[in-house]
């Protein structure tokens, strides 16, 4: 894949797959090659801030800066478990029911 | 199996092992990390969870001010530095175990950096360096449905949250080269070491059953003097017995690939209780990409000297440092006071000399019938439930001679079944040494009746014998007796003076 | 009678129920009559809640009756964005994949908004997960500008630009990453106020980008806006990011503004925010729009912001770096959309077919521009870069605010456009937002108040305060808008 000071970034159909296997998305073919572009289009775009010299920059990760914000060590209600099952698409033994996994946890 | 030792002890002597701990600690705090449910073990499914723990849409998180706070006192007790300014990472993944399918965790600003931890292993010292110690949320629990019962050929699997967000402490080693054939011993000893802090800190109850305390075992062999080797990382490593086994095991079979010239892959293993060996872990389809980013939902935190402080102040004791001053107070040797904490009785013994029975005593109750008793119920003496202050009044009963040993035992085993006190135990169970020669008498006289070729036999000179016939009259006193005494008896009334 | 009603605003209202001149009930019937006429038309509203809604403005007409103090908007009617999570009611995001679900709890502005009296009709249409600005990205089809049903409402509060805009409601509720509140009330010629981050709760908001997204009010009138931010913001402990012992007068300092007097208010017309690329016509409104500024006493000053031009590009790195974490959850397994599970699939199948099923174009490009900038090996170049590009931008804005009080801009380039135009080339949909962004990447305040026609249709002003200095917004605001005395052309009454 490009970098990202490359304002030509390419981006191809390979590059989108990886992207959407990351991503839990099962694209189209079709999917494929429109993202391909446009993606291509919007990173090149994007790419834009590599223009500006902010080597000494810190980031800014919070507009508002605060720290140290804490809840104290207290119990509180949780959910009834009806309120907690309701939305699920399958329940079995009050549990959220999946089909069967492949990969182990990381 | 002396062919395996004979192939371990060849092993280490060819190749150096490197290891390296990444240890898991579930914090005992009421509630979870980020949001207000118990952090109970063992609730009815999915009882214990909220929007936040759920990962509901527009739920946010806002961290445990205990978590963070026994986090910077685990840090200190291993003598880490504390971050001054760090913050939480998001480790995006995708696990139905994760209900946002991130784990929010810490990256490159852990909390606690650069501290150690000294073990001792047959007599000799090792300090095992502490690379970081970082604040994460555990996960939910996946139960594999199926005939097999585990994630492979599972049917489908059922989750849940309970134990989602509980706050969990990641601890991990330096790598640990130069301990050559003690490696295993040297991994268990820093796990239970380690244990010792934790219980002592009393941040968690640090149960390996439970999972609140699990281990990574990352193993290496190298050829001396040259570079370290590939390394291998053995999870779900659930007991301090198995840490041990884990690395042996791992190290006998990195060999045999290094000897048959096949590089050792780096991957993710698991440790089977059940054959002690390590089996490959399904591989991921391609390498994981965590795409770390701080976690813009929470701030930073920014722990100052004050508060730091006043952690530090606030630390008990450290179980080494203990240790050696009991050791002084109780005039028990290095070696003796090593046996007594692997068998996790110190501080029993500790308190039952300051409650007056003499050191000899006291520690061959915890370390003979008491460590016993706990075996059999594969506890820790400590959970036993009999107290010091019984052992002592029982040491008591026994040094005035109104109980025998066997009656001693006895009294044991009440409290152990009634949880009532010695006293109570001996009074209900009419447990007393029979002083009465009446009553042994006719005892005696009963027993040499039912056994007359015993009975001849000691006549006869054979006087080992007599132990039946002893024997015997106990059964009969139901142990009450004093075993002299009924000899004596015994002896005269068989006309032999011994 | 119900023509008038809805012909009114939030104060009036308020205080027309507080006199029992009109009931609570029949101010929600009045509102839910003309939905009823209008909406098939506009398509501002995903769900009517019609019998929460006379409940609630029964429930406020009974402590009436019992002589209890009503607040300030007891009783006035108030549309929802459906990005707000509200107990029992369906509340979807505008996304197939949280179709039907509805949350066992409320969102902390929810709860202000229920506590207040206010009366919550429903839930309003929105670009899926408020990404875009349009409302063409609703799963559930776009939603019509009053103007002219041919174009856009703006997004993604689109819903609640076009309810308010459209006489559905006199309040809403919109939620603003990039601009997703100012520029929708710009197009539809209302106002729309974006807070300072962290002033407003998140508890509750379905995020978008965690450290950009704030909810705020829309309205007909700087005073209701004002009105009903005072219920809004306030510190929440259930939002970490939620800035401790905030508290605002903007009804007030409304009021005061309306005074039409601003001498020695520094505004700072910001160099980088027009010219190339903006419209004539909005151009023209935003010069007579100074002007007017200039008439009530305000020195005028120009200032230069460097860095704004790389605003867009820094937003759209950040925001879709953030919408692919917090996207991940919509995963098939504890709520919403499932597909493909027929017993064959893998989990990890039946997440990405669910997904692909369940998100829209928009949403997916996304979060796939986002994977790649935090990917490893891209992290500095693009998410790292871009926050450094942010702290920039917060120091244009410090420097500038050094020179004046409060920065004016144009809050859009351009007026609504034709639903369609645009759908198919995202960067000509992203540019709506070049004047919106900056305040969003540097958490300040700004506000858009109507500031006259172009091509028959509505213009707005942005007036951009400091941090923390929200009640500045409302104050010029209002002064502004008394001043103006209306764009002229009003809002059309859809059903009049
Ligand atoms: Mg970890
Ligand atoms: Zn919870």
């Amino acid at each position: 894949m490009p970098d990202a000071t490359d304002s030509t970034a390419r981006i191809g159909r390979d590059d989108v797959a990886h992207l959407a296997r990351l991503a839990r998305l099962a694209v189209t073919d079709a999917e494929l090659d429109l993202f391909a572009g446009q993606l291509d289009v919007i990173l090149g775009a994007v790419a834009r801030v590599g223009e500006v010299a902010a080597a000494d920059i810190p980031p800014t990760t919070h507009a508002v800066p605060l720290s140290n914000v804490f809840r104290p060590d207290v119990v509180v209600a949780s959910l009834s478990r009806d309120a907690v099952l309701e939305g699920a698409p399958s329940v079995e033994d009050d549990k959220f029911r999946v089909p069967r996994i492949l990969s182990e946890e990381a | 199996m002396t062919n395996t030792v004979r192939t371990y002890d060849d092993v280490v002597a060819r190749y150096e092992p490197v290891i390296g701990l990444e240890t898991h600690v579930e914090l005992g705090t009421a509630s979870k990390m980020f949001c207000g449910c118990s952090t109970t073990f063992g609730a009815e499914p999915n009882t214990h969870t909220c929007p936040v723990c759920l990962g509901l849409p527009g739920a946010l998180p806002v961290a445990n001010e205990m978590a963070i706070e026994s986090t910077i006192r685990i840090g200190l007790a291993l003598h880490c530095g504390i971050a001054t300014w760090c913050r939480f990472a998001r480790k995006n993944y995708f696990y139905p175990d994760m209900p946002k399918n991130f784990q929010t965790s810490q990256y490159d600003e852990p909390l606690c950096v650069e501290g150690y931890l000294d073990v001792e292993v047959g007599g000799a010292q090792v300090r095992v360096g502490i690379e970081r110690v970082h604040l994460e949320e555990d996960t939910g629990k996946n139960t594999h449905v199926g005939t097999s019962g585990r994630i492979h050929g599972a049917d489908y699997s059922l989750v849940d949250y309970n134990r989602a967000g509980i706050p969990l402490v990641e601890i991990v080693t330096k790598p640990v080269p130069g301990t050559g054939a003690m490696a295993p011993e040297v991994a268990k000893a820093y796990v239970t070491a380690l244990r010792d802090i934790l219980r002592t800190l009393g941040v968690s109850d640090v149960r390996m059953e439970q999972g609140s305390l699990r281990c990574d075992v990352n193993t290496s062999l190298n050829l001396p003097g040259a570079q370290w080797g590939t390394r291998t990382e053995t999870k779900n490593v659930n007991s301090l017995r198995s840490v041990e086994r884990a690395v042996r095991s791992e190290i006998l079979r990195q060999a045999d690939l290094l000897d048959a010239g096949t590089r050792i892959k780096q991957e993710t293993r698991h440790f089977s209780e059940t054959s002690g060996d390590t089996r490959p872990g399904r591989s991921k389809e391609e390498a994981t990409d965590y795409r770390y980013f701080p976690e813009p939902d929470l701030v930073p935190i920014a722990p100052d000297v004050a508060w730091v402080e006043r952690l530090r102040a606030g630390l008990p004791e450290m179980p080494a440092a203990r240790r050696a001053r009991l050791g002084d107070e109780l005039g028990v040797g290095a070696e003796d006071m090593r046996k007594m904490t692997n068998a996790g009785v110190v501080d029993l013994v500790g308190a039952t000399v300051h409650l007056g029975a003499p050191i000899g005593e006291a520690r061959n109750w915890w370390m003979g019938y008491l460590a016993q008793k706990a075996n059999e119920r594969e506890i820790e003496p400590v959970e036993l439930g009999i107290e010091p202050a019984h052992v002592a009044r029982l040491i008591a009963l026994v040094a005035d001679g109104s109980l025998s040993v066997a009656l001693a035992r006895q009294a044991v085993d009440g409290v152990l079944e009634t949880g009532s006190d010695i006293d109570t135990v001996v009074a209900e169970r009419g447990l007393k040494v029979v002083s009465d020669t009446g009553a042994l008498e006719a005892a005696a006289a009963a027993a040499i009746a039912a056994n007359p070729d015993i009975a001849s036999k000691v006549r006869g000179g054979k006087l080992p014998a007599v132990g039946a016939l002893v024997g015997a009259v106990m059964k009969a006193t139901r142990g009450q007796a004093d075993a002299a005494a009924v000899r004596q008896i015994l002896l005269q009334q068989l006309g032999v003076d011994a | 009678m119900s023509g008038e009603l809805i012909g009114l605003g939030a104060a009036e209202l308020a205080s027309s129920i507080a006199s029992g001149d009109v009931s609570a009930v029949e101010v929600a019937q009045a509102h839910l009559n003309e939905i009823a006429a209008v909406d098939g038309d506009l398509h501002a509203f995903l769900h009517v809640d019609t019998d929460g809604a006379l409940a609630a403005a029964k429930a406020v007409d009974a402590r009436r009756a019992g002589g209890a103090e009503l607040g300030p908007l007891a009783g006035v009617p108030l549309a929802m964005k459906d990005v707000v999570v509200t107990k029992g009611l369906p509340t979807t995001a505008g996304s197939r994949i949280l179709e039907g679900w509805r949350p066992p709890y409320d969102a902390t502005i929810t709860r202000r908004i229920k506590d207040a009296g206010i009366v919550m009709l429903g839930k309003t249409n929105m670009d899926e997960f408020a990404m875009g600005s349009s409302t063409e990205n609703s799963a559930y089809g776009p939603t019509h500008n009053p103007w002219d049903l041919s174009r856009v409402p703006g997004g993604s509060s689109g819903g609640s630009s076009a309810a308010v805009a459209a006489f559905e409601a006199p309040l809403a509720i919109g939620t603003d990453t990039g601009g997703s509140i100012r520029q929708p009330a710009a197009v539809t010629g209302i106002v729309g106020f974006k807070p300072t981050y962290g002033a407003v709760s998140r508890y509750g908001l379905i995020a978008f980008s965690s450290s950009l997204d704030q909810a705020g009010p829309l309205a007909r009138t700087v005073l209701d806006a004002a009105l009903l931010y005072d219920v809004l913001h306030g510190h929440d402990p259930l939002d970490s990011t939620s800035i401790p012992g905030v508290r605002f007068g903007a009804a007030a300092q409304a009021r005061a503004g309306a005074g039409e007097d601003l001498s020695g208010v520094r505004v700072g017309v910001v160099r980088e925010l027009g010219g190339e690329g903006y419209q004539p016509g909005v151009l023209a409104a935003f010069d007579s729009a100074v002007a007017t500024l200039h008439g009530l006493g305000a020195d005028i000053v120009e200032v230069s912001c460097p860095h704004f031009q790389y605003a867009l590009a820094a937003y759209y790195l950040i925001a879709p770096s953030e919408c692919s974490s917090n996207l991940a959850r919509f995963d098939s397994v504890r709520y919403g959309l499932r597909v493909g599970d027929d017993g064959v699939n893998s989990l990890e199948d039946v997440m990405s077919l669910t997904r692909e099923a369940g998100f829209g174009a928009e949403v997916k490009r996304r979060i796939m521009i986002g994977t790649y900038a935090l990917s490893s090996g891209y992290y500095d170049a693009y998410y790292g870069q871009a926050q450094k590009v942010r702290t920039l931008i917060v120091r244009d804005f410090e420097a500038a605010f050094g020179q004046a009080d409060v920065l004016v801009s144009p809050t859009s380039p351009f007026v609504a456009f034709g639903i369609g135009e645009r759908v198919d080339d995202p960067m000509a949909m992203y540019v709506n937002d070049l004047c919106t962004l900056p305040a969003s990447l540097a958490g300040t305040p700004a506000i858009s108040v109507p500031c006259g026609i172009s091509e028959g249709l509505p213009v707005g002003l942005q007036i951009m305060a400091p941090t923390l200095a929200d009640d500045r917004c409302f104050r010029v605001g209002a002064a502004y808008e008394a001043a103006l005395g209306g764009i002229g052309l009003h809002p059309r009454r859809l059903s009049a």
